[in-house]
């Protein structure tokens, strides 16, 4: 059984078809890459399948379940996270506090007892001596630059504990060495057994990342498959890899 | 129920003008709030403003408020734009628009008012035109000209403005600022400039709404607030951003509130725009013609 | 600070004020300083969901006259000890702020803004309709003359309002270092993001809205009695509302001590002006002070002792 099942979902703003019957099936473990051109819909399915944006037709299966009735901290509770395009940090709490604010409400919701005090702490320095950012554990989130913003973006996402991670753009516009940074960060997790899906244009680091590759063209999947397969496949060069 | 027919028929034609000048009082929200995304619940006062602008020229040279409300819209233009300037430097720019930009409003709502009350005490305050006080009959209809009159300027300010917004170019770009600010910026044109724009015509509509609204009802300076609850209903009855949905958002809570008044009484009256705009949200947020 | 220790300090300096005043024994003290911590519990009330959360109640005088007009109600049908009828009005209070929040915080911050500003005079609209409760005209309260605990009964009110200050304060810095404080900060911050790590904010926007509503009819109970002839267009006066939101903004959002200095400051001044100028022109110089505040020093006093003048961050 997939962990992640989307069967025939598609969203529309007003007259504009943003996704079009939209299937997609994640296996536990797996390493998905998701790419297609700007305003193919690949945010959109995100939003979608986190509960952000409600799709019109269509069904999300999460580890069996149908989550199509809950809202967003309800599906982030039963193990799905997700990273923003553009970071959205708490400004006003600080980088450890941002970690804490998923550890409080997600991870403590679900386990007992309760992480608290010493080891709360604890795990959020972990989670921050993981993204490399130990030092400004005490720092507001405006002090950060651009690649200390994106690690506490998915630090953030890491610490509701996910089975499944959705990580959208979190490499635009890194440097080459930090976009491989956080390629083998991600690796490393999904070794740790988190089931990733990671949105991108970098080719470079989604054909690393990837064990499957899935194109979004206009609001329709063309294709998914093996990405040395995919890439090569001429429908998805013309669409999207010939630009 | 005992209903006399010549009372429907008449609460309803007292419905549908008292809409008519409603419309005038929303569009510029419709352009604010609908189009620009901005909380100006200081409009009423803006409104109020032009009201109490009318009464000063009109009692001291006789002019027609109407015509004086005309006069007076490239003022009230200046002014919107300045006021969102400030808006804009001071908020907009950082993205801190809601906690804050909603309480600067607040405030100029609130320092009008007592302005007002400081300037001109809390009498209420009326002006003098042909149109107030005959009535036009044909049958069993009513047709009180202080109603009729405001209706009918209020739905050629509308058709200008709708016109103005579907075929001129900033009228298109106002449009689309709303949507995509790249696009727009990429047709050379400035989103601030015309967001500065739509705002100041957004302003400039209340001085006309200011002296509709004095030739209909006496005004003193409390008035306004009773309008903020109609205004934001109207405007999300009739769907935010369409500015026809504003004429029939109008025309709706115009002929609920003329029979809430004709049979239950008119103290009633500014409860029923709330109960109809938490009955939109609850329902149908998006409106009934909304995007 | 542990929060009990909290609470044991302020009763504590809530005890030193009482007797202070008493020692000055001079009426005006307490009529006047009624009002200050009037203020204090309103502008604490508001901030917990305006500075905390960042939603803006615009119609604080809605809920604080609903306090005040359930008092009137008990009193003209069975008259009960005013700690009771501080309940009460929390009770009436705390189910609406939760009824209008139910009904509009799903939607965006703006219309829960507005639907309160509406709220506000549509209730005044059904307590002018409801001759019960003395519609227009009035009700009028006969105040005893003496309480059976301090004397003249000021004293008495005095007291009372003095609980309600510590209590809302406590209140107001319990949340604000407990998981419901990091909670609603996320809210303010970023909605989409709290969700996304979890928060339930639907849940959450709903305690701070009847909680906050709740406190501030706690604070309407005693008026009636405070001032003995209630009108609607004193108890839903618009200087509730200004007040409520401009003690909290020019005082600082942030933390409980905002409202507290925002509400002292601005409280006293307006006792000095109303006596000295005129009430209008001292609610004008509010106004002038909320606007001039929430563009130049948005981060209120607290945010210039704590950091100095606000830098802008480029956007």
């Amino acid at each position: 059984m997939p962990l992640l099942q989307v069967t025939g979902l598609s969203k529309r703003f007003g007259g504009f078809v943003a996704l079009d019957g939209i299937d997609l099936a994640v296996a536990a473990g797996e390493r998905v890459g998701l790419i297609g051109p700007n305003g193919s819909g690949k945010s959109t399915l995100v939003n979608c399948i986190c509960g952000t944006l409600v799709n019109e037709t269509g069904t999300v299966r999460f580890a069996g379940e149908v989550v199509d009735g809950l809202v967003t901290h309800e599906r982030t509770r039963r193990g799905m996270a997700r990273s923003f395009q553009l970071p959205r940090p708490f400004g006003t709490l600080t980088v450890a506090d941002n970690l804490r604010v998923p550890l409080l409400y997600t991870v403590n919701a679900r386990r007992r007892p309760a992480l608290r005090g010493a080891e709360l702490e604890a795990r959020c320095i972990e989670l921050l001596m993981l993204v490399g950012l130990a030092e400004k554990a005490a720092n507001l989130p405006r002090d950060l630059t651009q690649v200390e913003m994106r690690k506490l973006e998915l630090a953030r996402a890491m610490a509701a504990e996910p089975k499944l991670l959705m990580a959208d753009e979190a490499m635009a516009g890194l440097s080459q060495s930090e976009v491989d940074d956080i390629v083998t960060l991600l690796i490393r997790l999904n070794e740790r057994g988190i089931t990733i899906v990671l949105i991108e244009h970098i080719m470079r680091a989604v054909m690393r990342f990837s064990q499957r590759l899935v194109v979004l063209v206009s609001g329709k999947k063309i294709a998914d498959g093996q990405p040395e397969t995919v890439v090569r496949d001429p429908v998805v060069e013309r669409a999207y890899l010939g630009q | 129920m005992g209903l006399s027919l010549d009372l429907l028929i008449n609460a309803v034609i007292a419905g549908i003008l008292l809409g008519g000048f409603y419309t005038a009082v929303t569009i510029g929200v419709s352009i604010s709030f609908g189009i620009l995304d901005i909380v100006n619940i200081a409009h009423p006062a803006f409104i109020i403003l032009g009201s109490y602008i009318a009464y000063i020229v009109n009692q001291s040279f006789g002019i027609d408020p109407i015509v004086i409300s005309l006069l007076m819209m490239p003022a009230f233009y200046v002014l919107g734009a300045g006021v969102y300037q400030i808006y804009y430097e001071a908020f907009e720019r950082h993205g801190q628009e809601s906690l804050r930009g909603l309480s600067f409003f607040f405030g100029l709502l609130f320092v009008t008012e007592v302005i007002l009350i400081l300037v001109f005490g809390v009498d209420y305050r009326y002006v003098e035109a042909w149109y107030i006080g005959p009535s036009w009959h044909l049958g069993v209809m009513d047709f009180p000209l202080r109603m009729l009159v405001p209706c009918v300027v209020a739905l050629a300010l509308f058709a200008a403005l709708e016109l103005f917004l579907s075929r001129t170019f900033i009228g298109r770009a106002i449009c689309a600022v709303a949507q995509d600010q790249l696009a727009l910026r990429l047709m050379a044109a400035s989103p601030t400039r015309i967001k500065r724009i739509a705002f100041g015509i957004s302003i400039a509509t209340t001085a006309v709404a200011g002296a509709l609204l004095i030739v209909i009802q006496p005004v003193e300076p409390s008035v306004g607030r009773d309008y903020i609850g109609r205004v934001f209903a109207i405007c999300v009855l009739g769907g935010l951003g369409s500015l026809p949905g504003t004429v029939i958002g109008a025309m709706l809570l115009g002929i609920i509130e003329s029979f809430t008044s004709t049979f239950y009484g008119p103290s009633w009256a500014p409860a029923v725009a709330f109960g109809v705009l938490l009955l939109t949200l609850a329902v149908r947020p998006a409106g009934l013609m909304g995007r | 600070m542990q929060n009990g220790i909290f609470l044991l300090v302020s009763l504590v300096v809530a005890a030193l004020v009482f007797f202070a005043a008493r020692a000055l024994n001079n009426d005006y003290i307490f009529f006047a300083g009624y009002t200050v911590l009037q203020f204090i519990v309103l502008a604490t009330a508001w901030n917990i969901l305006g500075g905390y959360t960042g939603y803006v109640n615009f119609g604080s005088a809605a809920f604080f006259a609903m306090g005040a007009y359930a008092s009137v109600f008990f009193h003209k049908l069975y008259p009960l000890p005013i700690p009771v009828l501080i309940v009460i009005g929390g009770i009436v209070s705390g189910v609406v702020g939760l009824g209008t929040g139910y009904l509009t915080l799903r939607l965006r911050g703006a219309f829960f803004a507005i639907a309160t500003l509406a709220l506000a005079v549509v209730l005044q609209t059904f307590v002018v309709n409801w001759d019960y409760v003395g519609g227009s005209r009035g009700a009028y309260i006969i105040r005893p003359n003496q309480s059976p605990l301090t004397g003249p009964y000021i004293h008495y009110l005095f007291l009372l309002m003095l609980v309600l200050v510590v209590l809302a304060l406590a209140c107001a810095r319990s949340i604000e270092r407990s998981q419901l404080g990091y909670g609603f900060a996320t809210i303010r911050d970023d909605e989409l993001a709290a969700e996304a790590s979890g928060v339930p904010t639907l849940r959450l926007k709903l305690i701070a809205t009847t909680l906050s509503g709740a406190l501030m009819g706690m604070a309407g109970a005693p008026f009636p009695y405070y001032i003995g002839y209630l009108q609607p267009s004193s108890a839903f006066g618009l200087e509730y509302a200004v007040n409520s939101i401009a003690m909290p903004m020019i005082g600082g959002t942030t933390s409980w001590v905002g409202p507290l200095i925002g509400a002292v400051l601005l409280g006293s001044l307006q006792q000095i002006a109303t006596v000295t100028i005129s009430s209008a022109v001292n609610l004008l110089i509010v106004g002038l002070l909320l606007v001039g505040f929430v563009i130049i020093a948005p981060s209120g006093i607290v945010g210039l002792v704590q950091h100095g003048w606000p830098r802008r961050s480029a956007k």
